[in-house]
C-alpha cells in the first residue's frame, strides 16, 4: 500500500525523479566503471606473462623494462649484445630463453623479432601456451606469425605476403617491397599484447634493418638513423646483432634470485634482470595512488548524486505536509508517512543503481574494441564481482540511510501537525 | 437499504461499558493544552453526539475547534477526562490503535486540498480502505469491490460522469474536489463523519448543494456528522447547533501549534 503510494507519488514528480535517478545512475556507472577498469586492467596485465622467471634487458628501471618487453608500452633505450645474451642463455641454471627484438612496426602493430623458442616456451594466463589458428611457426627467415588482432584488422591469412617497415609508429620511415614477409601462421586469440604483435625471425628483422641502412639516398631515413643509435643496423655478422631483451625460464624457480643478481652484476655490459611478478607489483604501487584518487573521485560523485536525491526529497516535504495530513486523516500512521518517504528514497536509489549497471554494461560492450586497440586493455564483460556487489550494496544502503533524513523530518511534521492542514 | 444494524467491528469491538449505547461521541471532563499544562485550550464538561445525529459546531477560528477534532480523531489525547467514540475510550488506546480506530470508524472532510494529487479520483476515494481492512470489507460488501463502491458513492454525489472520473484530481473544481472528499469520508460506512469547514471555499449555491448531498449520504450510511463552521447561516439545516464557546470553558489562548 505504502510502496504503491510511493511509486505513484514519484510518478507525479516525474521530472525530478528522473533527474535524480539519472544522477545516481551516472554516479554508480562511474564508480563501478572505475572499479571494473582497475580490476580488469590488473587481471589483464597479470595474465600477459606466465612461467617466465626473469626478463633481462639493458640497464634501465625494472618497470620500464617490464613495460616495453612484455606489454609493448614504450621503447627500449638500449640494446643487449648478442654475445651477452648467449653467455647468459648457456648457463646451466637456464632451461630456455626467448630473445626479443623490438622497435619496428607494421601498419601500427609492433613487430617482434624472435625465434621458434617463443612459440614453444612463451606462456600467458594460467600457464597457457600459444596456439596457432592457422599455419605454423617460422620456417624460413622471411616468415611472419601474426597475432589474432593483426590478422583480423589487416585481413591477412596464412600464405599472404606483407611488408615490414623500420621504426615504430603508424607511419614508417622506409618501406621495402623487395623482401616481403610471408605469413606463416596466425595465432589464436590470447587477450594479451601478443594479439597485436607481428612476430618475425631475428634474421628477417636483420634483413629489414640492413635494407633500411642502405637507403643512403633517402636523407630523412639517414637523419633518423643518425639520431637513433639504439637502432644500429647490422648486416655483416650475426655476432654483431643486438636484441632488446630476452625472457628466461630457469630449471628451478628457486634459482631466480641468485640468477637475477648474477645478471645484474654481469661484467660484459650493464644489464638489468627482473622477476616479472615482483616488478608488476611495483607497477601497481605506482598506479595505486592514481587508482585511489580515481576511486575517491567516483565515490564523491556517488555522494553528490545521493545528496541531489536528499535535496529533491527535502524540498518536496513542505509542499507535501498537507498530503501527509490527509493520509493521517484516513488512518495512516506516522510510521506509514515515514515509510512513504523512505520508500521513495529506496526506490530512487535502487532504480539508479539498476540503470547505472545497465549503462555500465552497455558502455563496456560498446567501448571494448576501443579499449583493446587503444589501451591494450582486454575487458571480460562478466558478472559483477563480489567486491562490485559490495559496492552496490553500500550505495543502496547509503541511499536508504540518506532517505532516513527526510523520512524522519516528515515523521516529526506528521506527529506535530496531526491532521491540521498547513499551507 | 438497511444499514441501521449496529456494525460489528472485527478489529476493535467498541466497548459499551460506561457509555450510553447509542452515543457515537461522548466527552466528559476533557481538558487539553498544547503545552501540557494550564491554561487549557479545551475544557469541555460534557458533549454527546448520538448515532446518525447531525451536529453543527460553530465558533470563530482559533477557538480550539480544530484541537477538539484532533482529540476526537485520536491524533492527540486529553490530559484529563475521557473521550469515548462508539463507546471506546480512545485515550486508553496506544498510538497505533488510535490510528487504526480512526481509519476504521471516522471519515474526514477538510476545508480544502483534501485530495492526494497523484492519485486518481477513485483511488482517492478508496484510500481509507488501504488503511482499514474493516472499511474495505464493508465497501466490498456494499459495492462488490471498493472501486465499484467508490463509483457508486461518487454517482450519488453527482460525480459519476466517466469523463470526470478520469480527470486528474488537480483539475477538478473545488466543489468537485469536496465531493470526492465526501465520498472518501463515507466509503466503508464509518460511524462518524467529521467535516472541518468543508464548505467555506464554496459559493452559496454550491454550498447548499454540497450539504444536501452530504446529509443524504450520511443518512443512508447512518453516520453521525459533526460539522464545524463559523458560518451561522448553516445552523438551521442541522439537528442540533452548538456554540463552541458554550461547551468549552477554556479561557486559554488560541492554540499555538509547533
Amino acid at each position: 500500500m505504502i510502496l504503491a503510494l510511493a511509486v505513484k507519488s514519484l510518478r507525479n514528480r516525474k521530472f525530478t525523479a528522473v533527474l535524480t535517478v539519472l544522477s545516481i545512475a551516472l554516479a554508480v556507472m562511474l564508480l563501478l566503471g572505475v572499479e571494473r577498469l582497475r580490476s580488469e586492467s590488473r587481471e589483464s596485465f597479470a595474465a600477459t606473462i606466465s612461467g617466465t622467471d626473469l626478463v633481462v634487458g639493458a640497464r634501465s628501471s625494472p618497470v620500464h623494462l617490464l613495460l616495453f618487453s612484455v606489454f609493448r608500452i614504450g621503447n627500449a633505450t638500449n640494446n643487449i649484445r648478442w654475445d651477452s645474451y648467449r653467455a647468459i642463455a648457456q648457463r646451466a641454471e637456464v632451461a630456455w630463453t626467448i630473445p626479443l627484438s623490438l622497435g619496428d612496426s607494421h601498419r601500427g602493430f609492433r613487430v617482434l623479432g624472435t625465434t621458434r623458442e617463443y612459440f614453444e616456451h612463451f606462456r600467458f594466463g594460467r600457464d597457457r601456451k600459444l596456439e596457432l589458428a592457422q599455419g605454423g611457426p617460422f620456417d624460413d627467415m622471411h616468415d611472419a606469425v601474426l597475432g589474432a588482432d593483426v590478422a583480423v584488422k589487416l585481413g591477412y591469412k596464412s600464405g599472404d605476403s606483407m611488408v615490414i617497415a623500420h621504426g615504430a609508429g603508424d607511419v614508417s620511415f622506409s618501406l621495402h617491397e623487395d623482401h616481403p614477409f610471408r605469413v606463416a601462421g596466425v595465432l589464436e586469440r590470447t587477450g594479451t599484447p601478443v594479439d597485436r604483435t607481428v612476430h618475425v625471425t631475428l634474421e628477417g628483422m636483420d634483413a629489414v634493418h640492413a635494407e633500411a641502412a642502405e637507403d643512403a639516398f633517402d636523407p630523412l631515413a639517414a637523419a633518423v638513423r643518425a639520431g637513433a643509435d639504439e637502432h644500429e643496423h647490422h648486416t655483416e655478422k650475426k655476432t654483431d646483432r643486438a636484441i632488446t631483451a630476452f625472457l628466461v625460464g630457469l630449471k628451478s624457480r628457486g634459482a631466480a634470485l641468485s640468477m637475477q643478481r648474477l645478471v645484474n652484476e654481469y661484467s660484459g655490459e650493464p644489464l638489468t634482470a627482473i622477476l616479472p611478478g615482483a616488478t608488476l607489483l611495483e607497477v601497481w604501487e605506482i598506479v595505486g595512488a592514481a587508482e585511489k584518487t580515481l576511486f575517491a573521485v567516483s565515490a564523491l560523485v556517488v555522494v553528490v548524486g545521493l545528496a541531489g536525491m536528499l535535496v529533491a526529497l527535502l524540498t518536496s516535504l513542505s509542499e507535501r505536509r498537507r498530503e501527509m495530513a490527509v493520509l493521517r486523516s484516513v488512518g495512516a500512521r506516522p510510521m506509514h508517512i515515514f515509510g512513504l518517504i523512505l520508500g521513495e528514497a529506496a526506490f530512487l536509489t535502487l532504480l539508479g543503481i539498476a540503470l547505472g549497471i545497465a549503462a555500465l554494461y552497455l558502455g563496456l560492450l560498446a567501448g571494448r574494441p576501443w579499449l583493446e586497440s587503444r589501451l591494450g586493455l582486454f575487458i571480460v564483460v562478466g558478472w559483477p564481482s563480489a567486491y562490485e556487489f559490495a559496492l552496490m550494496i553500500v550505495v543502496a544502503v547509503a541511499g536508504v540511510l540518506i532517505g532516513l533524513i527526510p523520512a524522519y523530518r516528515i515523521y516529526r511534521y506528521s506527529l506535530a501537525d496531526g491532521m491540521t492542514i498547513r499551507i | 437499504m438497511d444499514v441501521s444494524a449496529p456494525a460489528t467491528s472485527q478489529t476493535l469491538p467498541p466497548q459499551r461499558s460506561g457509555g450510553s449505547p447509542e452515543a457515537v461521541v461522548e466527552l466528559s471532563g476533557v481538558r487539553f493544552s498544547w503545552s501540557g499544562a494550564p491554561p487549557f485550550v479545551i475544557d469541555i464538561g460534557s458533549l454527546r453526539v448520538a448515532r446518525g445525529e447531525r451536529v453543527f459546531l460553530r465558533g470563530p477560528s482559533g477557538s480550539g475547534k480544530s484541537t477538539l477534532l484532533s482529540l476526537l480523531a485520536g491524533v492527540i489525547t486529553p490530559m484529563e477526562g475521557t473521550i469515548r467514540v462508539l463507546g471506546q475510550n480512545i485515550g486508553a488506546l496506544g498510538g497505533a490503535a488510535r490510528d487504526r480506530f480512526r481509519a476504521d470508524h471516522i471519515g474526514f472532510i477538510f476545508q480544502m486540498l483534501n485530495l492526494i494529487p497523484y492519485l486518481s479520483v477513485v483511488e482517492n476515494v478508496c484510500l481509507p480502505c488501504g488503511f482499514s481492512p474493516r472499511r474495505k470489507e464493508r465497501a466490498d460488501r456494499e459495492g462488490g469491490t471498493a472501486q465499484a463502491e467508490a463509483v457508486r458513492l461518487l454517482e450519488h454525489l453527482d460525480m459519476g460522469d466517466a469523463a470526470v472520473l478520469r480527470r486528474p484530481v488537480t483539475e477538478l473544481s473545488v466543489g468537485q474536489q469536496q465531493r470526492v472528499a465526501a465520498a472518501r469520508a463515507l466509503i466503508g460506512a464509518p460511524e462518524l463523519v467529521i467535516a472541518d469547514e468543508p464548505t467555506s471555499s464554496l459559493d452559496a449555491d454550491r454550498r447548499a448543494a454540497f450539504l444536501d448531498l452530504l446529509f443524504r449520504e450520511c443518512a443512508r450510511e447512518q453516520a453521525a456528522l459533526i460539522f464545524v463552521s463559523h458560518d451561522a447561516s448553516l445552523a438551521p439545516l442541522f439537528d442540533r447547533a452548538i456554540q463552541f464557546a458554550d461547551i468549552n470553558r477554556a479561557t486559554g489562548p488560541a492554540p499555538a501549534l509547533v
